[in-house]
């Protein structure tokens, strides 16, 4: 992710790459690029980015369209989960006998 | 939240080794060395394709030529993903290549040598890119979020590159009797310049302390430079070359080699430009950048193109 630059005019507009490692997985955030367009950034991104067969498939976003939560409001953001331990298996005691659940 | 208690905030995550993050608070010295640095490196991947691009249509073979465009390609990569993690701390791609441009930016004094003989492709894997590595495997770790995973990105695609140059190395030193003179020649140019991209020695490095402090290094330049002697004596022997140093000598109360005194003079007089292509490294850089503008005005007017056809075919659609 990148922050608003002062860009150039002349600047080729920021693109951010998320990558597909193999069938079956998330596209996975890996880096930007510039690229006058979309075809062209999915393109740069094929070269800078998977150059060793580290991907089956590109998502590219121009960077501008990316919005991202607060990092100064984290603590109130995700506060509310912190007290919910109820929310994973591991709250709850069940008797030895019972098995495979 | 008052500035101390951002500071505050900034310093606990830092002890903590938590990363921070491009929208985090940082403090403006902090930034500022990030910046600095991060262009620094992507400006030295980018001017380092040029002693290597010298040989690539003069390779020994096919394997070797296409070996070479490789690690050519990747060291291309690496500035890009550099230029990025930069950028992340609000410099411009076109700012940084200016100040590269310009002479304000530095790069590492290391490309400003020429690439005399193929054995300096050997040497050039083996030493420089052999002492990049020891540099760049700790900023791995590095407390700047974008900084660290571009670096594991290169550190991941450089032991190749290390490799290829002591296979070159060693093919030469075992080969005819002049080849192996060539692969000692070159070692004997390299060694030095690759002991001092290390940086000034630590009493006299003016960002080490503060680098440290805020974990963007983890290691002062002294002690990688000696972590390199060290492992990198060793491989010579099995090269069967002559380290071109004297004083290299196993110190047993140490646990490490010793070895002789550096040339700052010929290191801050390389800085300063006067080495032996710097004037040429830069000017190829600021052709490339010139000559490549009618691309670039090309690519957007094309883009721009494309988009007001699409919206007028949309236009023409609703109609």
């Amino acid at each position: 992710m990148t922050q608003d630059n002062k860009q150039n005019k002349t600047e080729w507009p920021l693109w951010e790459v998320f990558i597909r490692s193999k069938a079956g997985l998330d596209h996975k955030h890996a880096g930007s690029l510039h690229a006058a367009d979309v075809e062209m950034a999915i393109e740069n991104a094929r070269d800078v980015y998977t150059r060793r067969q580290e991907g089956v498939s590109i998502w590219v976003v121009e960077s501008k369209n990316i919005h991202a939560s607060d990092p100064a409001q984290s603590e109130s953001m995700y506060e509310p989960a912190n007290d919910k331990i109820y929310r994973h298996p591991t709250f709850y005691n069940l008797p030895d006998e019972v098995k495979y659940m | 939240m008052t500035v101390y208690s951002f500071q505050q905030h900034f310093d606990d995550k830092i002890d903590s080794d938590i990363t921070i993050e491009p929208k985090d608070w940082m403090p403006d010295d902090y930034r500022k060395t990030l910046i600095r640095q991060i262009s620094q490196h992507a400006h030295s991947e980018i001017v380092g394709m040029l002693p290597e691009g010298n040989w690539i249509s003069r390779a020994p073979s096919l394997r070797r030529k296409a070996v070479l465009m490789a690690k050519v390609q990747d060291e291309a990569g690496h500035g890009l993903y550099l230029y990025s993690a930069a950028e992340t701390l609000g410099i411009s791609r076109d700012e940084m290549y200016a100040q590269l441009h310009s002479g304000k930016a530095k790069y590492s004094s290391i490309f400003n040598y020429p690439t005399l003989t193929w054995a300096d492709m050997g040497a050039i894997g083996w030493l420089v890119d052999g002492a990049a590595i020891m540099n760049q495997v700790p900023l791995c770790r590095t407390s700047y979020g974008p900084y660290a995973r571009a670096m594991v990105r290169v550190c991941k695609e450089e032991s190749f590159h290390q490799r290829q140059g002591f296979e070159i190395m060693l093919t030469l030193a075992k080969g005819s009797e002049v080849q192996h003179k060539m692969a000692q020649d070159a070692f004997n140019r390299w060694w030095w310049p690759s002991l001092m991209m290390f940086g000034p020695p630590d009493a006299e490095s003016p960002n080490t302390e503060s680098s440290v402090r805020w974990r963007i290094k983890r290691f002062t330049n002294d002690e990688l430079r000696q972590k390199f002697v060290d492992v990198t004596v060793e491989q010579a022997k099995v090269l069967g070359l002559q380290i071109p140093d004297k004083d290299i000598k196993w110190n047993e109360e140490r646990g490490h080699y010793d070895f002789g005194v550096i040339n700052w003079d010929e290191f801050k007089n390389v800085v300063k430009g006067n080495g032996p292509c710097n004037k040429q490294r830069l000017e190829a850089r600021k052709s490339a950048w010139e000559k490549g503008q009618w691309v670039r005005d090309a690519a957007t007017a094309h883009a721009e193109k494309r988009k007001a056809r699409k919206a007028a075919n949309a236009n023409t659609k609703a109609a």
